[in-house]
């Protein structure tokens, strides 16, 4: 793999937006070397993440939430793994985002492909994103309740009747003798 | 576990290799074992009968012939598809029911007898009804006119021997779009009303080149009626040089594989089976349908295939005139003939889309009828002597 | 049409669970109020047969044109990210299976090396050329589906049955190897399940051997039909610029042009000691990123994996313990790892969160390639005809487990 180190890609980026010593943090020694940078200069940095010739990161390749909701303050965590086709190298872009009402501006115009990783953000991790062209959920039911991959989120018994809680519901039916709808003959 | 799958040399020429032959013979013995009964009843008889009666025994003679096409042609010729379809994937088809499957459709109507008479809430239920019973009647009332021998003091043994035979074959083979249509509309379902749309523009649209070129025959024999086109293809070199297809070479070959590209697409069959694309539309028309009434398509269908390839065979190939004399089993054999080729083509061709068959029609098949038609008629109005 | 009719309350199973009430119905793009004179929404799915899946696509058409089209996914959401929360490390692998369950060596695979890579620890010489060979044969298998099942797509029928033919050979292979035809749970954390069995390379060998001739005759019965051709090559372009916006990956990616290939260019397995050829579209028949260039692109790459099983399978130590690296308890030291290989579909990458010496992986996803192939479907279809949308969604070769995970 070719490409710039992530040392002098961070460096770039932080220069880029501007970024002081305390307001941006990274970890070059891990393993997918990340910068995490504020949730409002997200855009900014993807646009100088993507404009710039040396570092040309023209594919968001994938995006993750991640809740951390013993951390200080509780946060959700969004991570965009950046790659470079034209330059073959990788960086690894965080940002945190509150896990009420969490907030963050889309990346749609910047890389297509955010449109529907950012809609799975926000179905399973509830975090907004502004200025998003079709904010619906994508996996779950539009009237689900909550949003599953929050650590404390809790199953719900059932959802329109149907049981969806998992466990012994279905067992335990069935050997009442109720209908649990479910098989040819029930 | 492995070794179950036996590396066969792949037959991608299947059906034209011996065992599907075999079989479609052994089939077309038993669909044209009634007719050739008849006729040889027809035949022994003939003397004993007095001269008023003979009208009538000709088309009882006719109608026997009819009625074996009638109820053995759907049963075998889906079987007969299944086990083409088969061998030309490298498989063996049905095996279990009869001798190789022979008795497989017949179980298979007798399940589809069994079945619920379903019709949806939303349909339209006497349009919906009606559009099985049109369908069927179409494919089956056009045999009519199918001839198929001729008896030695020159009877034809048909179930009506019309002077206008190909007007009659042309105007009843439209009952088959209206038919479509009605299914289309009457099932009030999003991908029926698409199939059946679709089958109404192909057909009208097929059918222009289908009169074209039967009036292309028509022009060169100077008759309508079925019997006499045949009667003019008789003898020549080796008993088929006179077939109409070798005749003006090579107008009438072309006109042959219009028309026999026509038959494909007003029967709906692969490459141009889009009424009833089953990737896109689910099922098309017959969507809806279930148990008899979708049997009655499928009949129809196998009925249509049947048709137009008679009637190709008795316009170009000469019908049951060729090389051992007149026999009503060599317009069996060409009939069944064409029916392998239609079903090869099936399960060889994908399907084309709907822009492109509205294309092939509109932009090929009818300007060359035309252009083969403007030929044959100028020839024939030189030799006229204009 | 209301709740009775809808579930046919005469007799359907699940009338009595359901509400009265319907869901909120907002699970359509269009409405009805906006559609103009003549247009008509049409929903294809999620029961359709060549939706590849429970993928519902709805369409907004005018006759056969369609004039915008919106996928709708979900219908297989298991959710096996918040399973994976409560599950160890090796546990998760028979939830992958489940995603691709049509190449699921690749799967397990791709996650066995993620924590790998958490861990540290790597594979020996005979585990990672096992790997290779199944992975291979796992795309040899994957792309014959594919190949077939886009052939019905276009509505011939008989590719379908003879690549299946020869999947089923590949299936009894893994069948013996692994003990599961589809689902294998192989590839562990630090090596793989089982070894090969004797005599299952001999048969490996022989199934190569009488593999490519037959992909021959398909290939020239199905690629170069001039139906074939009119139907997918004009159909679905996805400029190379496209390509890459949306992070298209694996032979989406490389049909559009773009010379790609993780196997090459970012080896990992030492896939960098095989010798085989990326294969790209060349816009043989059309603009460059068609239909019909993807569908060969996997055409092609087959006998670039029969090249890879063969050289993998001559050069594979003899001797060689499978289990030699699994560790006893997976528990890294915490921290985090992305990785991603090239898996039938594309890249498909699993991102882990581990806790410092935590049995059970903190936070695991999944970058499926065809969730990410999907969310371009509205671009490329619009304005193509009903059947088109057919042919698109089969060259993007999509499983919905994936897609849904």
């Amino acid at each position: 793999m070719g490409g710039l180190g992530a040392e002098a890609i961070v460096e770039r980026l932080v220069s880029g937006l501007g970024l002081g010593e305390g307001d941006f943090d990274t970890d070059l020694a891990a393993a997918d070397p990340w910068v995490r940078i504020p949730g409002e200069r997200l855009v900014e940095a993807a646009q100088i993440l993507k404009a710039d010739p040396d570092l040309a990161f023209d594919t968001l390749h994938c995006l993750s939430g991640v809740d951390w909701p013993k951390d200080d303050p509780p946060a959700v965590e969004v991570v965009y793994h950046l790659f470079s086709l034209a330059k073959k190298h990788w960086i690894v872009l965080k940002t945190r985002v509150p896990r009420e009402g969490g907030c963050l501006p889309t990346l749609e115009n910047v890389w297509k492909a955010a449109n529907w990783h950012e809609r799975e953000c926000y179905d399973l991790f509830g975090v907004r994103f502004e200025g998003h062209s079709d904010h619906r959920r994508i996996l779950l039911p539009a009237d689900w309740p909550g949003h599953p991959l929050l650590r404390d989120w809790e199953w719900p018994e059932t959802w329109h009747k149907i049981p969806v809680k998992p466990g012994r519901q279905m067992t335990d039916r069935a050997e009442k003798g109720q209908m649990t709808g479910v098989g040819p003959f029930d | 576990m492995i070794t179950r799958f036996r590396q066969v040399e792949m037959r991608l020429m299947g059906p034209l290799t011996a065992i599907p032959i075999v079989l479609a013979v052994a089939v077309l013995g038993t669909i044209a074992a009634l007719p050739v009964l008849a006729m040889v009843i027809s035949e022994l008889t003939q003397d004993f009968i007095p001269p008023g009666l003979q009208h009538l025994v000709t088309v009882a003679v006719g109608c026997a012939g009819f009625i074996g096409i009638l109820a053995l042609n759907p049963i075998y010729a889906i079987w007969l598809e299944r086990k083409v379809a088969a061998h030309v994937q490298d498989r063996l088809g049905p095996m279990r029911v009869g001798w190789h499957g022979l008795l497989q459709s017949f179980a298979d109507g007798i399940k589809l007898l069994f079945k619920e008479d379903l019709v949806p809430k939303n349909a339209d239920p006497v349009l919906f009804r009606a559009a099985p019973m049109l369908a069927i009647v179409s494919a089956f009332a056009a045999f009519a006119i199918v001839p198929w021998g001729v008896r030695s003091d020159g009877a034809v043994l048909a179930v009506a021997d019309l002077n206008i035979g190909v007007l009659y074959f042309v105007a009843i083979t439209s009952l088959g779009a209206l038919s479509v249509l009605m299914a289309g509309w009457g099932s009030n379902n999003k991908y029926a009303l698409y199939g059946g749309m679709r089958a109404a523009a192909q057909m009208v649209s097929y059918e222009i080149p289908t009169a074209i070129l039967v009036l292309l025959v028509v022009a060169q024999v100077g008759t309508l009626s079925i019997p006499e086109i045949v009667a003019a293809q008789e003898g020549g070199f080796l008993g088929i040089g006179d077939w109409l297809i070798f005749q003006m070479f090579p107008l009438n070959l072309i006109g042959f594989v219009l028309f026999f590209i026509c038959g494909l697409a007003e029967t709906n069959r692969t490459p141009f089976d889009i009424p009833e694309a089953e990737s896109e539309l689910v099922a098309g028309f017959h969507t809806e349908y279930s148990g008899m009434r979708f049997a009655f398509f499928f009949l129809a269908e196998y009925g249509n295939m049947l048709l137009v390839s008679m009637l190709a065979a008795l316009m170009f190939l000469g019908g049951w005139v060729g090389p051992f004399g007149s026999n009503p089993l060599l317009l069996f054999v060409k009939g069944f003939g064409l029916v392998v080729v239609q079903m090869w083509l099936r399960w060889t061709l994908p399907r084309l889309r709907v822009d492109q068959l509205m294309a092939v029609c509109w932009k090929y098949v009818i300007p060359i009828s035309f252009f083969l038609l403007l030929v044959v008629a100028g020839v024939r109005g030189v030799g006229a002597g204009w | 049409m209301d709740r009775k009719a809808a579930t046919g309350q005469d007799g359907g199973p699940l009338v009595t669970l359901y509400d009265e009430q319907l869901p909120p119905d907002n699970s359509y793009a269009f409405s009805p109020e906006e559609l103009e004179e003549d247009e008509m929404i049409l929903n294809m799915g999620p029961q359709h047969p060549s939706t590849h899946g429970v993928l519902r696509v709805e369409l907004k058409t005018d006759g056969e044109i369609v004039k915008d089209a919106r996928p709708h996914i979900g219908y297989l959401h298991r959710n096996f990210e918040k399973h994976a929360e409560n599950i160890d490390y090796q546990g998760v692998i028979p939830f992958t299976d489940r995603m691709d369950y049509v190449g699921s060596m690749g799967n397990s695979l791709t996650y066995a090396m993620t924590v790998e890579k958490l861990l540290g620890i790597g594979v020996g010489e005979r585990v990672a050329g096992i790997r290779v060979i199944t992975a291979e044969l796992q795309r040899i298998a994957s792309h014959l589906l594919a190949m077939g099942t886009y052939g019905m797509d276009i509505g011939a029928f008989t590719p379908f049955l003879l690549c299946f033919q020869q999947r089923e050979r590949v299936l009894d292979l893994f069948e013996w190897l692994s003990g599961a035809r589809l689902l294998y749970n192989y590839n562990w954390v630090g090596g793989v399940s089982h070894d090969l069995p004797d005599g299952w390379t001999d048969r490996c060998t022989r199934f190569l051997d009488e593999f490519v001739p037959v992909l021959d005759e398909v290939d020239s019965l199905l690629s170069h039909n001039r139906i074939f051709i009119r139907r997918t090559a004009d159909v679905g372009v996805i400029p190379p610029p496209m390509a890459v916006d949306y992070a298209l990956s694996g032979p989406n990616l490389r049909g559009s042009g773009h010379d790609w290939d993780l196997r090459r260019d970012d080896p990992y397995l030492g896939y960098e000691g095989y010798d085989f050829d990326v294969i790209t579209g060349t816009g043989e028949h059309g603009p460059i990123g068609s239909c019909w260039d993807r569908y060969f692109v996997r055409v092609r790459e087959m006998y670039e994996s029969v090249k890879i099983v063969r050289q993998a399978l001559a050069r594979l130590p003899a001797e060689g313990d499978v289990h030699e690296n699994v560790p006893r308890f997976v528990r890294p030291k915490g921290g985090e790892a992305y990785l991603r290989t090239e898996a039938p579909r594309g890249e498909l990458g699993f991102y882990i969160v581990a806790e410092p010496k935590k049995p059970i992986p903190y936070r695991v996803k999944g970058r499926s390639p065809c969730f990410v192939a999907m969310g371009l479907f509205h671009e490329i279809t619009r304005g193509e005809m009903i059947a088109d949308i057919i042919a698109i969604i089969g060259s993007l070769d999509i499983v919905l487990g994936e897609i849904d995970r």
